[in-house]
Order: structure tokens, then C-alpha cells, then sequence
């Protein structure tokens, strides 16, 4: 239980960058930092305790083993998450080529 | 269960550096740490297929960073943040972590889950797909239209990354 709580104060870390900080890349980090939580939690609640990794040997037994059904879906989450990391970064890249900064209270001529 | 808490105390600490340090490299080379310690975290939770895969997404996601906050201008952050702001997101950071916490109590035990779907995966696998990774079998066989969809998410990114850098037929800026 307490480590479904650190894996929300990691969620809170990123939400806190997210709302608070100014800087363009510091809200892009918040956001993949929040990610990293929110897969993590998934796998967490997965674990079965003193379970084996999802791979069929021939001393493996089906009651023995950790939830592929999380896994799978963290793994297409993991590679979306790096697709939009990508956009977002040029779409920042792209306001400092137009405004010459990262700082959200600067950018005010937001039109057009 | 006790390296679990080392490894998730130590993403905690990396995350509140990359958040709090002043230096915009500094910040993102301390995210490259966090995402590395989590690729541990996830070999250890019995997930290697997540672990090679986070490793090659964070050093792909540490080299986009890199090139944009590098020879961008000064690359220090100046705070000047109001007192209010912090207060009211910490308040509301708090209150989260309240309701959370009374509602962590409703989900299974750590290291207890509830496998009703997954129990048929794990006994149908070999025999349905013949593959021997069930986490590959699921998928590539179970839930191949996910995985479409996630390609398909992965090219309209790359397009849209393509549409905003691109340099020829733009506008002239004024």
C-alpha cells in the first residue's frame, strides 16, 4: 500500500511542474515525469508476489506468474508517450525560434 | 520489496531535482536518471520486455531533450513565481493526495491481483498463438488492433513533428 503512495507522490511531482513552473521544458518534464507514474502504478498494481516474469519454461506453472494483460498495454503506452514527447518538443522548439524564449509569460503575441 | 522502496524513494528525489534545479541541462539529465531508475524498477516488478523498452525510449527521449535546450539563449531558469500560485497548487496537491489515499484502500493488495482475463491468456497462450512470451502473444494476437493504433498514433506524431520543423513553404516572419 505504501508504495502505491510513492508512486503517487512521483504523479504529484510531475503535476506540481505542470502547474507551477514557467519554463516551456520544465512543463515538458513535468509531463514525463507524470507519465513514468502513471505506467509505473500500472505495473504495480500487475505484481504478484514471488510471481515470474510472463515467459513459458517448462518448470513455469500458470498460477505462478505476474499480469501480461498491464504489461502489454504499458508497453504501446511507453512508446506513444516518446511520439508525443517528440511533438511536443518541436512545437517548443518552434516557439523559440519565433519568440527567442522558453518562458510562457513572455509569449503573449499568441496570435496567428 | 524493501529495493522497491530505495528505487522508488530515489525517483522521487530525481524527479523534485529535475523540477527544482535552476539549469535547464542539469533538469534534463536528472529525467534521464529517473527514467533509467524506472527501467530498473521494472526488471525487478517482473517486466523485461518494459525494461529494454524503457530504456531505448528514455535515451531516444534524453536525445530530443538535449537538442532543444542546448545553445538555446541562456539556459537558466529566472523564478519569479507569487506566493499564491505555489500555495493554492500545494493545497490542491495535498487535497489529491488525501482522496487518493483513502481510495488506495479499495484496490487489491500489493502483489495480489486480479487476473480474470489475464488467467485465460496465460493458459490459452501457447496453444492459441504458439508464442512463448505471452506479453509478445497478447500484443501481437489478442490485442493486435492496440497495436495498430499505436502505429497509427506513431505516424501522425511523425508527421505532425515534420509539419511544425519543417523549413520550406513557410511564411516569411515580418
Amino acid at each position: 500500500m505504501i508504495i502505491y503512495f510513492m508512486c503517487l507522490i512521483l504523479f504529484c511531482v510531475g503535476l506540481y511542474a505542470i502547474l507551477v513552473k514557467r519554463n516551456l521544458i520544465k512543463i515538458i518534464i513535468g509531463i514525463i515525469i507524470t507519465e513514468y507514474a502513471v505506467n509505473l502504478f500500472f505495473i504495480l498494481v500487475a505484481y504478484r508476489s514471488k510471481g515470474r516474469a510472463p515467459i513459458l519454461a517448462p518448470d513455469q506453472i500458470v498460477k505462478n506468474m505476474v499480469d501480461p494483460l498491464p504489461q502489454a498495454l504499458v508497453l504501446t503506452a511507453i512508446v506513444i508517450g516518446l511520439a508525443v514527447t517528440a511533438l511536443i518538443v518541436s512545437i517548443a522548439v518552434r516557439v523559440y525560434e519565433k519568440y527567442g524564449t522558453f518562458d510562457i509569460t513572455k509569449i503573449r503575441r499568441l496570435k496567428g | 520489496m524493501l529495493e522497491l522502496y530505495i528505487l522508488s524513494l530515489l525517483m522521487i528525489i530525481g524527479a523534485i531535482i529535475a523540477v527544482e534545479i535552476k539549469d535547464l541541462l542539469s533538469s534534463v539529465i536528472a529525467v534521464g536518471a529517473v527514467g533509467l531508475v524506472l527501467s530498473v524498477t521494472f526488471l525487478i516488478l517482473k517486466a523485461p520486455d518494459l525494461a529494454i523498452t524503457q530504456l531505448v525510449v528514455e535515451l531516444l527521449c534524453l536525445i530530443i531533450l538535449i537538442q532543444a535546450t542546448i545553445k538555446r539563449g541562456i539556459p537558466r531558469v529566472i523564478s519569479r513565481q507569487s506566493f499564491l500560485t505555489i500555495f493554492v497548487t500545494l493545497t490542491f496537491i495535498g487535497l489529491f493526495l488525501a482522496f487518493a489515499y483513502s481510495s488506495l484502500r479499495d484496490l487489491p493488495q500489493f502483489g495480489h491481483p486480479i487476473m480474470r482475463v489475464a488467467n485465460h491468456y496465460l493458459e490459452e497462450g501457447l496453444n492459441k498463438t504458439g508464442a512463448t512470451n505471452l506479453v509478445a502473444s497478447v500484443i501481437l494476437d489478442f490485442r493486435a488492433y492496440d497495436t495498430l493504433g499505436e502505429a497509427t498514433v506513431l505516424f501522425t506524431a511523425v508527421i505532425g513533428v515534420l509539419a511544425v520543423l519543417r523549413k520550406i513553404g513557410r511564411k516569411k516572419t515580418p
